[in-house]
């Protein structure tokens, strides 16, 4: 390689930088990528320009050491700049791929200029093409790496959420506790349910205990296992364990996976599994005109 | 022995197992209680393993034995005192103790034995 690779490219975004700029920004318009109904003319500007003086300073120093590494020091400027304005993209609704687009667009202004300069040298011309392209292109790919990572932690940060609010353990009567599961159960959260039912069990000295899987929407085999497993590790405590809101859908599933739950008791509604858990606790619930109270 | 204890409560084998107890230990205690069992023609066992915090497969696999040997000399066992962690860990080891009965409590199992005339007193309300 030459000693001195964007040496062009430089020059080019020395001596017209404002023309590359308006060139590009056109050029993203003609492409597609420019949003005018989430952003002002003034601020795509604002933007671009920042991008570009950025460009421009780790082109100056990528120069200046011949290779091209968008980890590099040099590019730390970019790399801050790509990651707020993709950011305030995002938030403002931005799709992943029209920003990598934007980033792209910028080949075209500085394509053309290094066409004109290395007009007799198709060999230099090649070789500087190459090198800016695979700058931008890590440039795009650089944003939507941002996308992702963004994305991740907000999903992240919801199933921690979701993890806290899904298993409160509530009880019901002396002795009888309730756990009503909503969502779905994977490995993590059967794991925190049987978790906390279990500790439940032992401060509440509860004798019968009620999972309620009304909310669950499907039940395939691994949620099944964890739903036995459960209740044998409640069986275990010296508790029992009652499975209620088993849809007919549910039942139906269960039946053709081949589960079987074995002595773990079943019920459709949670009414049932209350009626069965109190008698064996040794309450009823009755209408107050039965109740002997009321009468006189 | 030091690490189990096995005392005679009213008609039912109370046995009480610390957290320091080996393999051998266990062992010996089988050996004892059967012997226990025996002699006293109880016909219930109460296994209490409060105490206990690390159980692996052989505990596990010692607990259903201890059950299905009293089961051949006509005595029921409770397990009674499981924490939570030690639940956990059994379930996942995949032994389920399906023959075991279980309390929460002594208290519990010797009301559960009771009821089931396991016991030398009359079941409660009878």
């Amino acid at each position: 390689m030459t000693e001195k690779v964007l040496e062009n490219t430089l020059e080019a975004l020395k001596e017209d930088a404002e023309g590359i700029l308006r060139e590009w920004i056109d050029q993203a318009d003609e492409d597609g990528a420019k949003r005018s109904d989430l952003f002002s003319e003034k601020e795509e500007r604002d933007q671009a320009a920042s991008m570009l003086r950025a460009f421009r300073l780790g082109v100056r120093d990528t120069s200046r050491e011949g290779d091209f590494d968008l980890r590099d020091e040099h590019w730390a400027d970019l790399r801050g700049i790509l990651a707020e304005v993709t950011h305030e993209r995002v938030e403002r609704g931005v799709l992943p791929g029209e920003m990598a687009a934007f980033v792209l667009a910028l080949k075209t202004p500085l394509f053309g200029r290094l066409t004109e300069k290395l007009k007799g040298q198709p060999d230099r011309l090649i070789e500087e093409v190459l090198v800016v392209s695979k700058a931008i292109d890590a440039f795009a790919l650089y944003t939507n790496e941002i996308f992702i990572a963004e994305r991740e932690q907000i999903i992240e940060r919801q199933r921690d959420e979701m993890l806290e609010l899904s298993t409160p353990v509530v009880e019901l009567w002396d002795k009888v506790l309730t756990l009503p599961l909503i969502g779905t159960l994977d490995s993590l959260r059967a794991q925190e349910v049987m978790e906390s039912l279990l500790q439940a069990i032992v401060e509440r000295q509860a004798e019968v205990v009620i999972v309620d899987i009304t909310g669950v929407k499907t039940v395939d085999t691994q949620v099944a296992q964890h739903l036995l497993r459960t209740a044998a590790a409640v069986r275990l405590m010296g508790a029992r364990c009652i499975i209620s809101g088993i849809s007919p859908k549910i039942a139906q599933t269960m039946v053709e996976l081949g589960v079987d739950v074995g002595e773990v008791r079943t019920r459709s509604s949670i009414k049932n599994a209350l009626t069965d858990a109190l008698t064996s606790v040794g309450v009823a619930i009755r209408s107050i005109e039965d109740s002997p109270r009321t009468r006189k | 022995m030091n690490a189990a204890a096995i005392y005679e409560v009213g008609g039912v084998l109370l046995v009480s197992i610390t957290s320091d107890i080996t393999d051998s230990d266990i062992i010996e205690l089988q050996e004892m209680l059967s012997n226990r069992i025996a002699q006293s023609e109880t016909r219930g066992v109460v296994v209490d393993i409060s105490a206990l915090e690390i159980v692996d497969t052989f505990v596990g696999r010692v607990l259903a034995q201890l059950t299905a040997i009293a089961r051949l000399l006509d005595a029921e066992t409770y397990v009674v005192g499981m924490r939570p962690a030690v639940a956990m860990t059994l379930v996942e080891l995949g032994m389920y103790l399906p023959d075991n009965h279980t309390a929460l409590t002594l208290d519990h199992a010797l009301e559960k034995m009771r009821n089931a005339g396991l016991t030398d007193g009359l079941p409660r309300g009878a």
